[in-house]
């Protein structure tokens, strides 16, 4: 949440391009047919970090989505305990058979890893999903209605955005329980905020153009202008968002499941196997060391792949 | 300035009650049976039940427990936990100087250090330092804290002992006190650098693109142009405006360090408010998860408020300019 609340300050900045290319790719001759998502293509391939990140998302998610193919015959199941070599499998240091490491249960570290990141990147991405369409709704009504509507919905986002976020969800988790689909709900439920107050203020931009007051005149309903003329319009910042987003709803996962209050075992989440860890900091630091390492590079990929966006599409968000 | 000061306090109140009737609502639906926990396991008479379902007025509806809380809380009281039996606000007030010294601590250091990178980094733009500066700050956004702390509870507390022969280490946790084998404020070191970390990291984030911006701008040009030194202007000019974004953030910054430090006190033992309610959510103890809460939300308002006044000061087009306030 605190990252989120940093990027609306971060973003206001209008020349923050690390590699310095934007102005240069403006500044190229132009081929004559350039549409938008095709040139912010063209400049994001250019930012060598931004294609590493997403190279580095993608090798993630085929790694978890064929995981169930190769894991349990290479490196053994990733929650099943063998009793009868538990003892003598127990927290073996890295090696070619065990390349992170066992736990002290016998179980492949690297193995529990690949899973988690399953557990990590669908929190990540229903988390965001759920939360962006919320400030979708929410920020395109209060932008496009205004009036009562504005006044109440950023009331609302006031109220939300006082609460201490952590706190918030752990409450919510409270009352829910805890578990893998309550974690989602949480976190999805609660991140709305930002990306409201972005969409709104996108809209608030698009709507003074005349192409809009063009399409009212012609008798198009409010609907239609709102999900042909306006979203098509705002998508830019949301897509740099919820990019950014899903970085910090991994990061809020591990929090929560740190805490006993996300994930629960035998399913293996990062912050949960750096929580198991944690009592063998000094026999076994690997157990603590590679999910540690695994949320950090997952998350640093989505922050960079959501940077180079940023600079790519030339979102520009004030609020 | 009166006048700012004044919409500014009136604009809380909304948010206020906003908090407290979300609070309301989630205790509501919350799983458990408060008289149970009020009592613990033991079997009690119905003229004892009913004496506490009166007394917590739980027989009332739920907009008239509501109001009860209220007025409660207008006069200070914020009731009484129902596992500890004691009074809410004497827990706070017993575990808040832990929080807030933490949290000033680590402020200091995102402040001096954060504020410090920002600017050298964009002075010294595309340098060997500048690439430094942006790479370990997007490094130390994406870390998640509790695991921060841990490394730095291995590194400082077991790996620096072992290696120097137990002649020097840092305390692994606790906030000191007599038994401690450490002066007291050896014990502020690692929490507060970890507490600091991510908020350092955005603070440089922050103050190096808010400067890069301002020095576009005309007025610096002109600064140029009449002959002033590059640290002239940059101090005299470019970092008064800079300085603005960093302060809002630094603001809201320490709300969130008020919370945020669940994480750095689960891992350090340290006997602060997060820790509290923390403990408190997983008990059920609502009084205590309320209280906190409110009192946090309370902290937040404040410290926006001086925030908004001090960039107010700083800044007169704040003052005279756009009536939105902190939208």
């Amino acid at each position: 949440m605190l990252a989120v609340k940093a990027l609306d300050t971060i973003k206001r900045s209008k020349d923050d391009q690390p590699n310095g290319q934007r102005k240069n790719n403006q500044g190229n001759g132009s081929a004559p047919t350039r549409t938008l998502w095709g040139d912010a293509l063209r400049r994001l391939l250019k930012n060598k970090m931004a294609v590493v990140a997403f190279i580095w998302i993608v090798f993630i998610v085929v790694v978890a989505l064929s995981a169930d193919l190769w894991v349990p015959y290479l490196l053994g199941s990733p929650t099943d305990i063998d009793t009868t070599l538990a003892a003598q499998n127990s927290k073996l240091p890295p090696s070619v058979l065990h390349p992170f490491g066992t736990d002290n249960l016998g179980r492949d570290v690297m193995a529990r890893v690949i899973y988690g990141a399953r557990v990590s990147l669908s929190v990540g991405v229903i988390a965001v999903a759920i939360s962006t369409t919320i400030g979708i709704v929410l920020g395109s009504l209060a932008a496009y209605f205004g009036g009562i509507w504005d006044t109440l919905i950023m009331r609302l986002t006031d109220v939300f955005m006082a609460f201490p976020y952590i706190l918030f969800v752990i409450a919510m988790l409270a009352v829910l329980g805890p578990g893998f689909i309550n974690v989602f709900i949480a976190i999805g439920l609660l991140g709305w905020t930002s990306i409201a107050r972005v969409i709104r203020s996108a809209i608030l931009q698009v709507k003074e153009n005349d192409y809009i007051s063009a399409a009212r005149a012609l008798g198009a309903s409010h609907l239609r202008i709102i999900m042909r003329h306006i979203l098509p319009n705002s998508i830019a910042s949301v897509v740099v968002y919820a990019t950014m987003s899903i970085g910090s709803a991994i990061l809020t996962e591990s929090a929560l499941s740190f805490l006993g209050l996300g994930i629960q075992p035998p399913t293996p989440s990062w912050g949960l196997m750096i929580s198991e860890g944690q009592n063998f900091m000094i026999a076994a630091p690997w157990l603590m060391l590679c999910p540690g390492i695994a949320i950090l590079t997952t998350v640093l990929a989505f922050t960079l792949l959501g940077d180079g966006l940023r600079d790519a599409l030339d979102v520009k968000v004030t609020d | 300035m009166a006048r700012y000061i004044l919409k500014r306090v009136l604009q809380f109140i909304p948010v206020f009650i906003g908090v407290t009737l979300l609070l309301f609502t989630l205790r509501s639906i919350v799983p458990g049976d408060p008289i149970r926990m009020i009592a613990g396991e033991k079997a009690l008479a119905p003229e004892v039940y009913q004496q506490i379902v009166e007394r917590n007025h739980l027989n009332e509806p739920i907009y008239v427990q509501y109001g009860y809380y209220m007025n409660d809380l207008l006069h200070g009281d914020l009731g009484t936990s129902y596992q500890r039996h004691t009074e809410v606000s004497k827990i706070f007030a017993d575990r808040f100087p832990y929080t807030l010294q933490l949290a000033l601590c680590a402020i200091a250091i995102e402040i001096v250090i954060g504020i410090a990178t920002g600017i050298i980094s964009a002075i010294k733009r595309y340098s060997f330092i500048d690439v430094l500066v942006t790479l370990s700050t997007s490094i130390l956004v994406s870390v998640p804290v509790f695991w921060l702390g841990m490394l730095m509870q291995m590194f400082f507390g077991i790996y620096l002992k072992n290696l120097t022969g137990g002649a020097f280490s840092l305390p692994l946790a606790g906030a000191g006190g007599p038994i401690s084998q450490f002066p007291d404020w050896m014990h502020y070191i690692l929490p507060a650098i970890t507490l600091a970390s991510v908020s350092l990291a955005f603070t440089a984030r922050i103050m190096r693109s808010q400067l890069l911006e301002v020095m576009n701008q005309d007025y610096i040009r002109t600064a140029f142009a009449k002959g002033l030194s590059k640290r002239a202007v940059i101090v005299k000019h470019a970092l008064k405006n800079a300085m603005i974004p960093v302060i809002t953030f630094i603001g809201i910054d320490f709300g969130a360090m008020m919370s945020g430090a669940i994480l750095t006190e689960t891992i350090f033992n340290w006997p602060g408010i997060g820790h509290e309610i923390y403990l408190a959510i997983i008990q059920r103890d609502w009084p205590i998860v309320m209280g906190g809460v409110i009192l946090i939300v309370i902290v937040v308002m404040i410290v926006n408020l001086i925030t908004d006044i001090s960039y107010a000061l700083f800044d007169p087009r704040i003052r005279y300019g756009k009536k939105k306030g902190s939208e």
